[in-house]
C-alpha cells in the first residue's frame, strides 16, 4: 500500500526555538525543517526569529541570514539568487517554489519552509535528486539526427523555433514534480512533469529526427499515462510554464499516430 | 528489488523498459467518458420514471425496445468505465506485488460478473421467461 504515515523515525517533531534577535522591532517568524543524517534524531522544526530591518526581501534571503547570524548548520542549495539555476527549489508555505524568487511579505503569519516533498533528504532542505535527474537523461534531451551534421548549423524556421518557448525555460528545479501526487505513488516509474516537459521539447523539435523513437520510449501505462491531469505541476512552476499542457500535448500525439 | 541491490540510477529508471502500450486504455477511458455523458442522463431519466408504478408497469418500460437498448448500451459502457479507473486506482496505490495482481484480476472478473448480471436482467425482462 501507499504509505499516507511516514516511518517511526521520520515523524517530525518540534525543534530548537532559537532566540531573538536582540533590539529588533521588525521581525519574522520562520520554521524550518531540519534533519541531520549524523546524529539519528527524528526530524525537527526549528523556530527562527528573522530582523526583517536586517535582511532582504525575499524567503532565500531571510534563510541566509539565519545561516549567518544564527545557525551555520542550516543547510540548503542556492546559486544564482535569480530564479535562473534552480538551486533553492523547496516547500515554502505549502507550495512548492523557488526561495530566491519568493517574496515573504505575500506570506500571511510565520513562513514553514520544509524540502521538496517526498523525495529523499540528504540534509535539511537539501532533497536527493538523483532519481528526478536519472528521468530527465532517460527522454535523452539532445539532438538526434540520422541526416549527417550539416557543415554549418542545423537551419529552423522562425514558426518552428516559436514552438520552443514556454518549454527550453525549464531550469529543472523540481518543483512540478514533487508536486504531483503520481510521482509521489510511483517515483519509479512514472517520469514526471519535468522530464515529460523536455521529452516533449525534443519531440516536436522541427531539427530532430528520433521522434518516434521517442514516442516508443514513453508509450507506457506508467512513463506517460500515469498523469491524470490534476495540473499540480503547472500552478507549482516557477518559471510559469506549463508541463501539463506539454503532457496532454504527448498523448494527443500518441493518439494521431495509433488512433485517428 | 531488494533494499540490498546496487543499481545506477539509470538502471533503475530504465527499468523493464516502456511497455508500449497505454494509449489505447488512455483512449477508451475518453470514448467511455463521452458515451456516457448521454447515457447516465438518459438511464438516470429511465429510473426517475420508474418510481411510483406498480411490478407490470416497470417490466413493460424496462422491456421495450429502446429503453432496454439504452440501458445495455449505459450497463456496457459503464462497467467498462469502472473497470478502466479501478484499474488505475489500484497500480496507483497498491504496491504489494500479490495484492496489486490479486485486486487487478478481481476487478476484471467483478467487472465482467458485474456486467453479465445487469444484461441477463434486462434481457429478461425483454423476452420474459
Amino acid at each position: 500500500m501507499v504509505e499516507f504515515t511516514l516511518p517511526k523515525n521520520s515523524r517530525v517533531t518540534d525543534g530548537k526555538v532559537w532566540p531573538k534577535p536582540e533590539g529588533a522591532t521588525n521581525t519574522r517568524e520562520f520554521r524550518v525543517y531540519r534533519w541531520n543524517p549524523d546524529d539519528g534524531k527524528n526530524p525537527h522544526i526549528d523556530t527562527f526569529t528573522v530582523d526583517l530591518d536586517d535582511c532582504g526581501p525575499m524567503v532565500l534571503d531571510a534563510l541566509l541570514w539565519i545561516k549567518n547570524k544564527v545557525d551555520p548548520t542550516l543547510t540548503f542549495r542556492r546559486s544564482c539568487r535569480e530564479g535562473i539555476c534552480g538551486s533553492c527549489a523547496m516547500n515554502i508555505d505549502g507550495v512548492n517554489t523557488l526561495a530566491c524568487t519568493k517574496d515573504m511579505g505575500e506570506i500571511k503569519g510565520s513562513v514553514k519552509v520544509l524540502p521538496l516533498p517526498h523525495q529523499p533528504v540528504a540534509k535539511d532542505l537539501v532533497p536527493d535528486l538523483t532519481n528526478f535527474f536519472a528521468q530527465h537523461a532517460l527522454v535523452q534531451p539532445w539532438l538526434q539526427t540520422v541526416t549527417p551534421a550539416p557543415e554549418k548549423e542545423w537551419i529552423q524556421s522562425k514558426d518552428d523555433r516559436e514552438m520552443l518557448d514556454g518549454l527550453y525555460e525549464c531550469i529543472l528545479c523540481a518543483c512540478c514534480s514533487t508536486s504531483c501526487p503520481e510521482y509521489w505513488w510511483n517515483p519509479d516509474r512514472y517520469l514526471g512533469p519535468a522530464a515529460l516537459l523536455h521529452a516533449y521539447r525534443w519531440v516536436i523539435d522541427s531539427r530532430d529526427e528520433g521522434t518516434g523513437e521517442r514516442l516508443d520510449q514513453l508509450e507506457d501505462p506508467f512513463r506517460l499515462f500515469r498523469c491524470v491531469t490534476i495540473m499540480n505541476c503547472s500552478k507549482a512552476c516557477p518559471k510559469g510554464l506549463n508541463p501539463a499542457k506539454a503532457i496532454a500535448e504527448l498523448k494527443k500525439l500518441m493518439v494521431e499516430r495509433q488512433k485517428t | 528489488m531488494k533494499s540490498t541491490s546496487i543499481r545506477t540510477p539509470i538502471g533503475k529508471v530504465r527499468g523493464l523498459g516502456s511497455a508500449k502500450s497505454g494509449t489505447e486504455h488512455w483512449w477508451e477511458m475518453r470514448l467511455t467518458s463521452i458515451a456516457l455523458l448521454p447515457l447516465t442522463l438518459a438511464a438516470i431519466v429511465i429510473v426517475i420514471s420508474l418510481i411510483g408504478r406498480n411490478h407490470a408497469a416497470v417490466v413493460q418500460i424496462l422491456g421495450s425496445p429502446l429503453v432496454a437498448i439504452t440501458m445495455l448500451l449505459w450497463v456496457y459502457t459503464v462497467t467498462l468505465h469502472m473497470r478502466l479507473g479501478l484499474q488505475s486506482v489500484i497500480e496507483d496505490y497498491i504496491h504489494g506485488k500479490a495484492m496489486k495482481t490479486g485486486l487487478l484480476i478481481g476487478n476484471t472478473f467483478l467487472t465482467i460478473v458485474l456486467w453479465l448480471a445487469c444484461t441477463y436482467a434486462i434481457l429478461k425482462l425483454s423476452f420474459g421467461v
